[in-house]
């Protein structure tokens, strides 16, 4: 089965503090470290273990600058087997339609069984797996929990709310979005990393795609993010301070004060 | 009537000469056994290298003490007094032995030299040594067959019970002592029929008492057991040379060559490969011990000498809280599988990956390579290599726990487990109250300078309930008038657990950072109050100054007169010292933080009755506080209850990790209020003039 497996390069929310930039329209970038998004590390084990089981390839794409190549590599050091990196100047401030057009015009470049995204990313919106579908025009299934691999079709869980499961059968080529907890994804060293440390990954640019430049980056972008905050403290609410001690201390107070302890 | 003929002259039947015998029995028994070791020897050759012709001078020494000098026999009393006998016994006996095969084939044989006198005194102890041997052999037999101590027993998981092999060899060594003594008895009685001359025999001796039985008996009686004892003696002694390759008792060959070849230096971490260097690591193909041939060739050898006794287990803190991890049968399985895959004879089968067919993941990230099993070990039996060589190889597979990952991560993105800003580091001294009296020095900018660098490490750098040790050792140092700065933002984790959980690279990049840093900065000497950071710098890094536990500079301090401590603040506790595995077990740091803790006038100080080198690890500290076991209770839970039943009130730890587990364990426990856990550094800090 050839399973292409979109990633995308985020700052990583558990090794980070976030503050807001001075203009307060992003994040300040400055000390961040980055990795793969969470939900995409399982998506490319799922498709290594499918891989594993009835042959085939995995590919794993992503749309970025050149510190993207970064998590192309961890991905093949996890075991898929090549990486795209699509790059341009063009692409960057593209919204949630322009990504899912420039990954469209690389899928249509070649012939793939299976596309998997994440549910969604650290930075997302959740809407690429989707978009990509409707632009290939392939059945897609969310929140992707179970994968069973069958003949041209496959059947798929997904969870929903309230804890229930729901299996589908699915007609391939199709897009999946999948979910965290589907498996466990392997550990990835350094050492991992080293190894496919020289395995050349192409670069592909717009023109490359053949995707005219207008219609992707800041200008294709139908949606733009205006602005960019931590919410106002609603009424109510209150942030303890203090050693985490103090905090507990003032917090049982307060539970005792209002008769629940 | 003459007397009886020894076994080269004797003719069964007055006709068939028994020396045929004499001759086969040993060629048959020598032929066969060394096939059998030509055999256990192949999967040897096809381990991987060991580098272990160094140190010879602490390798003859570690013979001497450990081995002939059986130095930890007597950690267990009984069963070590009984092993002593056997071998003292063994030892004598084996002159004997190896005379009674000649005296085959020439009558009265002795070895050369042990004619005269020497023979004679020879004779008296071998007789004594044959009976000890017996006695000891009995009570053995008694303790392991009837009494069963519960150390011995195998759970259902780990296979068949092993008590049947101890007591029929026992049986066979008791044959053995019985039929030598019978072949001497029975020519003494005989001889003295004949001659004036009355025998010496040691008295209440096997022999001594054999001749007493057989005072009456016929010359025939006498002639048939001469006979009948030697070949029983030559039988038994062939059939056991060749059955002791075949189990647990393959250690009476092995353990000269496996005590030989013990470790030699304490708290390090074997290379990845020998003979291959840290530079060259990116060439190796794979990494750690995946099957079974990965293993080194003395971590093959420490399979076969295991004998099964127990003891590492006994003191493995992971077996007593019930984890999936028992340190015996990681080499019993070991063994069982060598034995299966290189058997005696025909084809040699191909290993699995180890972690699939003999051990499970959670069984290899089960230990906290605390070194109790090590310590106890009366072979000199290596647990924590073969460990992290496991997790090297699981590492290299991808094979790690989601909760193991999400800190290695954190350690490779930003230096610390716990995924905080490096600029963060050291937050701790601006504490507001601190900050108003104390000044620290950073040293990364080279703009200060310092000789001695207090090197945090990351628990106490980022933990806000751990930060205190930073303050309370800077303040301890300060007062003892060390010069002295810290790293910063440029201090990484030290890694004593990354290298530990098998993450080689990984460790080999905080090596280098750090050292870079340190070495930077022109210190002469390095402090820290955290064991795991000690460890590491002082045993793994090997390119530094010189590195001191606060302990160790506190009890120095004392001694040189230059601290002072006030009488104790609180005489009516009761204080107990628990040994943190990094300071005491890796780093025979016993003494210092105790003479420190006594240095304080009035303050009561009990022992645990497991301290020192047998103390009892709190729950493992660096990446295994992440690691989520199966488990029934918490090791610290265990420690807490020891150290209530000795009546203590106050724990005293000299490690940031201890720290935690213990004040959490006292949690767990309910034991809050009746009994609380203090660093080190706290109770001084206190004490100071």
């Amino acid at each position: 089965m050839e399973i292409l497996v979109c990633v995308k390069r985020v700052p990583d929310t558990a090794e980070n503090e976030f503050e807001l930039n001075s203009a307060g329209n992003d994040l300040d970038r400055d000390d961040l470290v980055y990795s793969v998004n969470e939900w995409d590390n399982y998506a490319v084990e799922e498709a290594i273990q499918i891989v594993d089981k009835l042959g085939g390839n995995v590919t794993v794409i992503t749309v970025g600058d050149d510190e993207s190549e970064e998590v192309l590599r961890r991905e093949m050091a996890m075991g898929a087997n090549d990486g795209i990196l699509l790059s341009d100047d063009a692409f960057e401030g593209s919204d949630g339609r322009g990504i899912a057009a420039i990954l469209k015009a690389e899928v249509e470049k070649g012939s793939y069984d299976l596309i998997m995204t994440g549910a969604q990313a650290d930075e997302g919106a959740a809407q690429v797996g989707g978009i990509l579908a409707a632009m290939l025009d392939m059945p897609y299934a969310s929140l992707v929990n179970k994968i069973e691999p069958g003949e041209g079709k496959i059947t798929v869980g997904r969870e929903i709310e309230g804890g229930n499961q729901e299996m589908n059968e699915i007609d391939l080529p199709c897009v999946l979005s999948i979910q965290t907890g589907i498996n466990e994804p392997r550990y990835v060293g350094i050492r991992g990393i080293r190894k496919v440390a020289k395995v050349e990954i192409p670069v592909k640019s717009a023109g490359d795609l053949g995707i005219d430049a207008g219609s992707v980056g800041e200008s294709g972008a139908k949606t733009k993010r205006v602005d960019y905050f931590v919410p106002d403290m609603g009424e109510g609410a209150e942030m303890l301070e203090g050693s985490t001690g103090e905090i507990i201390e003032k917090l049982i107070e307060k539970l005792k004060a209002k008769g629940g302890l | 009537m003459t007397s009886i003929v020894g076994p080269a002259s004797f003719k069964f039947f007055g006709i068939f000469p028994s020396m045929i015998f004499s001759f086969i029995i040993p060629v048959i028994g020598v032929g066969l056994f060394a096939y059998i070791m030509a055999r256990r020897l192949a999967p040897l050759l096809r381990a991987n290298p060991d580098n272990r012709f160094d140190h010879i001078g602490q390798r003859v020494k570690n013979l001497i003490i450990v081995w002939l000098g059986q130095i930890r026999h007597p950690r267990y009393m009984l069963a070590g007094v009984l092993h002593i006998c056997i071998f003292f016994g063994f030892l004598v006996l084996s002159i004997r032995s190896t005379s009674l095969v000649i005296v085959g084939f020439s009558d009265g044989f002795v070895l050369p030299g042990f004619g005269g006198s020497l023979g004679s005194i020879y004779n008296f102890f071998k007789d004594y040594a044959a009976t000890v041997v017996l006695v000891a052999c009995i009570i053995a037999a008694v303790r392991r067959g009837i009494l069963k101590p519960e150390r011995y027993a195998v759970p259902e998981k780990y296979g068949h019970d092993h008590t049947a092999e101890a007591v029929f060899v026992l049986g066979i060594i008791s044959v053995l002592m019985i039929s030598e003594s019978l072949f001497e008895a029975s020519q003494v009685v005989s001889e003295s029929r004949f001659t004036d001359h009355a025998h010496f025999l040691a008295p209440l001796s096997l022999v001594w008492i054999f001749r007493a039985i057989l005072t009456s008996a016929s010359q025939n009686v006498l002639q048939g057991l001469h006979i009948f004892a030697y070949f029983v003696h030559d039988i038994t002694f062939f059939f056991f040379l060749c059955f002791l390759p075949l189990g647990k008792h393959f250690h009476v060959i092995t353990s000269i060559f496996n005590v030989f070849f013990m470790r030699v230096k304490k708290g390090n971490i074997k290379p990845v490969m020998h003979g291959v260097t840290d530079e060259q690591l990116d060439d190796l193909e794979s990494f750690g011990v995946k099957k079974l041939e990965d293993f080194t060739w003395k971590h093959m050898l420490d399979f076969y000498s295991c004998a099964d006794c127990g003891r590492c287990s006994d003191h493995c803190p992971a077996d007593a809280v019930g984890r999936p991890l028992s340190p015996r049968f990681i080499t019993i399985k070991a063994r069982d599988l060598m034995f299966k895959n290189y058997p005696l004879t025909g084809e040699i089968y191909k290993s699995n990956l180890l972690v699939e067919d003999i051990y499970t993941e959670d069984e290899i990230w089960s230990c906290t390579t605390c070194g109790a099993c090590e310590q106890e070990c009366p072979l000199g039996i290596e647990y924590i290599d073969k460990m992290v060589d496991l997790r090297r190889g699981m590492v290299d597979e991808g094979m790690v726990p989601q909760s193991l990952q999400k800190p290695l991560k954190a350690l490779e993105k930003r230096g610390n487990p716990y995924g905080k800003m490096e600029k963060k580091r050291a937050d701790w001294a601006n504490d507001k109250e601190f900050k108003e009296n104390h000044k620290i020095k950073d040293l990364s900018d080279k703009k200060s300078k310092a000789d001695t660098l207090f090197f945090v490490d990351s628990i106490t750098s980022y933990d806000d309930n751990i930060q205190d040790i930073a303050r309370r050792t800077s303040i301890i140092l300060e007062k003892a008038g060390v010069d002295f700065g810290i790293l910063g933002k440029k201090e990484k984790d030290s890694g004593n657990e990354v290298i530990r959980f098998g993450e080689e690279m990984l460790y080999q990049e905080l090596k280098e950072q750090n050292s870079e840093a340190i070495l930077d900065t022109g210190v002469t000497q390095i402090v820290t109050a955290d064991p795991h950071a000690y460890n590491a710098l002082k045993n793994d890094y090997g390119n530094l100054p010189p590195v001191k536990h606060i302990s160790q500079v506190v009890a120095q301090k004392i001694a040189k007169g230059e601290l002072d401590l006030k009488p104790c603040l609180d005489p009516d506790k009761v204080y107990v010292y628990h040994d943190p595995c990094y300071l005491g077990r890796h780093n025979d740091i016993y003494e210092d933080p105790r003479e420190a803790l006594d240095a304080i006038d009035g303050l009561t100080r009990v022992e645990l009755e497991k301290s020192r080198d047998r103390s009892f690890c709190c729950g493992g500290g660096g990446l295994m506080l992440f690691y989520e076991p199966e488990e029934e209770t918490r090791m610290g839970v265990l420690r807490v209850n020891m150290a209530a039943e000795i009546g203590a009130t106050v724990i005293v730890t000299a490690c940031p990790f201890c720290l935690v587990n213990i004040q959490d364990a006292i949690k767990v426990a309910g034991k809050e209020g009746e009994i609380e856990a203090l660093d080190f550094t706290e109770l001084i800090e206190q004490h100071l003039l």
